[in-house]
């Protein structure tokens, strides 16, 4: 648990970083972590729940993805929509058969914090007994890297994997903009009784919303493998570096936890630029100074106050 | 006002006889010396998990306990290994520190609620694994490793607490010290809530501006609450690490913060001891079912999803219409 991090962007092994390499990276770490943020915001805008299996949904999409591209050698595309696809199935199911019921049966909204947190072991064991303990990798799609002059090095493969995230993320606000779907999405998330009143089938929105959210995890997960791999213990700290992007940014709001993504890939990057001979101490920084920021704007750069 | 009737009494003298001595005498007839670890270890979680379940009583859902736990158990070894202190005076210490800890953290992210706190708490656990990492005093990675066993206290020249180092079963002693920190803890716990503070506390449970608006200072009330949470949670991770005999930044992690929130939610929030049986359930059942293997976390996550699936206000909601005040 001492370092939370996903990957540390430290491939290239030179001592003084330059800035249009420290800002590549925090491009690159921002896309993936907003990715991961929207889907954890949405699922809260919609239902008020703090999914703590998000960290774990994300572990499996790239599980998905490492099985289908890397051990049985189907199109890296092909992959990652059999990730999301995985992932939906399983982020309907949950939403019908457990939160749904316990959402209507409970006397408090805080318990489904604790059947979050239920899922998020029982995914973890499932993990384990599927995929197995280790850490996988798979191929490199595209092989060579891209070098400006020595002052900006990057693959080739993380810059299309950034590509991709940012077509996703202008995809999902074109689609949370102007599908019908998406509009009754936000309708929920802003008013749930006016919502059903305007006819908004809440049940059925609530499971296409919490599918939705835990697709972009998945797709995240698959999108990620092809750089870091994946392994069982990736999911708690995942989910605490979602947590943190959706506090900078706001809770609920879908602006806001793109904004918390970008921020965070950011001062990741940089803090892990300057200060890479203290060690971990960047991320106790950046803990320390969320704290603050959330001292004096308790509601984030975008969210309503009090959630 | 605080009336307790007969049943009650004698609930709470079954209850202690059960552990002080229906307990021991049942270890040493099927010798499972092994339980004595076990129940030693949910006694402590249990005065660790009062305080989250304080927090949740005045509207917050706390899940930083494993921070101050971690505050607690540092500075309890320190004092004993570097300061050369009694145990049983670095416990208070302990406590305190990690109170005074929560009162400077507690004024600015108190403002917070609802799931804000609950993830800011989430983080600060972290925050405080990464201290301890990064500190000197407390060793880095390397933690603060044999710790000396509790020293025995006398007043008078008559000894009140033997030795431990020269006690030839010291898993029976602690299981007898932690078990009355844990009397100790809910009985204050139950004082609590049933005096002029845990009505206040209920009041702004319900509604934070209503209080407010009739006089409440909900502002003192909340950093009160919080210290006394922390106080608990400082405690308990005290006593941990003196069994333990070491401490590491990973002793207390957020895992831990978050299963101390379990046991309070399993438990039930409506009920004082509620969280005792949280962790009693939760902590037991997990050791019972490590003889399964490699399906423990499995059966485990199942086990918590039907009980949270068909149970949501805890399993104390079982005994229904006795104890819940909201």
């Amino acid at each position: 648990m001492a370092n939370p991090g996903l990957s540390r962007p430290g491939f290239i092994f030179r001592k003084k970083e330059p800035m249009e390499q420290i800002l590549a990276n925090g491009v690159y770490l921002g896309s993936q972590y907003a990715m991961i943020a929207l889907g954890l915001t949405l699922i809260f805008a919609l239902m008020n729940v703090l999914n703590f299996a998000h960290g774990q949904m994300y572990v499996i999409g790239g599980f998905v993805t490492y099985t289908f591209y890397g051990q049985w050698g189907v199109p890296f595309i092909l992959a990652l929509v059999m990730s999301c696809v995985t992932l939906a199935i399983l982020g309907a199911l949950i939403e019908k058969l457990l939160f749904a019921p316990v959402i209507k049966g409970s006397a408090r909204e805080e318990s489904t914090m604790l059947l979050a947190a239920g899922i998020a072991f029982l995914l973890d064991a499932l993990i384990l007994l599927i995929f197995g303990e280790k850490q996988r990798g798979v191929p490199k799609i595209i092989d060579g890297v891209f070098n400006w002059d020595f002052r900006l090095i990057m693959p080739y493969d993380r810059i299309l994997i950034c590509v991709l995230a940012i077509l996703s993320i202008v995809g999902f606000i074109g689609f949370m903009q102007y599908s019908k779907t998406g509009r009754a999405l936000r309708a929920l998330a802003q008013d749930r009784t006016a919502a059903q009143l305007m006819g908004v089938n809440v049940d059925r929105y609530s499971m296409i919303g919490f599918a939705l959210g835990a697709m972009l995890a998945g797709l995240v997960g698959g999108l990620l493998v092809t750089i870091t791999g994946v392994n069982l213990g990736m999911g708690g700290p995942t989910s605490i570096k979602a947590f943190m992007m959706v506090m900078i940014g706001g809770a609920g709001v879908i602006s806001g936890a793109i904004a918390g993504g970008i921020i965070l890939g950011f001062m990741e990057a940089i803090g892990l630029a300057v200060l890479s001979q203290y060690g971990d101490i960047t991320y106790l920084l950046i803990f320390v100074s969320l704290m603050i920021f959330l001292a004096i704007r308790p509601q984030g750069l975008m969210g309503k106050p009090w959630g | 006002m605080n009336k307790t009737s007969s049943k009650q009494l004698l609930g709470v003298a079954i209850f202690l006889i059960a552990i002080f001595i229906g307990v021991p005498l049942a270890i040493s007839l099927t010798g499972r010396w092994d339980f004595y670890f076990t129940l030693t270890s949910v006694a402590l979680l249990a005065i660790a998990s009062a305080g989250v379940w304080l927090t949740f009583y005045i509207g917050r859902i706390n899940i930083g306990q494993g921070a101050f736990a971690l505050i607690g158990a540092y500075v309890s070894a320190i004092l004993v290994v570097k300061g050369g202190i009694s145990f049983w005076i670095s416990l208070p210490a302990a406590g305190i520190f990690a109170a005074i800890v929560a009162v400077i953290i507690g004024l600015p992210i108190l403002r917070l609620r609802g799931v804000y706190f609950a993830m800011i708490t989430l983080v600060l656990t972290q925050v405080v694994t990464l201290t301890a990492l990064a500190l000197p005093i407390t060793n880095g990675a390397k933690g603060i490793s044999s710790i000396p066993l509790p020293s025995g206290v006398s007043l008078f020249g008559i000894p009140i607490i033997p030795e431990f180092a020269a006690m030839e079963n010291t898993k029976l002693a602690f299981y007898y010290t932690a078990c009355i920190l844990m009397v100790v803890t809910y009985a204050a716990l139950y004082r609590l809530v049933n005096s002029r503070l845990g009505h206040l506390c209920r009041s702004m449970q319900q509604n934070e501006e209503l209080a407010s608006s009739i006089g409440v200072n909900i502002a003192h009330i909340r950093i009160v609450i919080f210290a006394i949470s922390s106080f608990f949670g400082g405690i308990g991770g005290a006593m941990f690490g003196s069994i333990a005999q070491s401490v590491y930044p990973s002793s207390f992690q957020v895992a831990d913060s978050v299963n101390f929130m379990l046991n309070c939610f399993l438990g039930g929030l409506g009920y004082v001891f509620g969280p005792m049986l949280g962790t009693l359930v939760l902590y037991f059942g997990w050791d019972l079912l490590f003889e399964l293997g490699k399906y423990q976390l499995l059966i485990y996550s199942i086990i918590l999803i039907a009980v949270i699936r068909f149970l949501p206000n805890g399993l104390l909601s079982l005994r229904i219409g006795k104890g819940g005040q909201s």
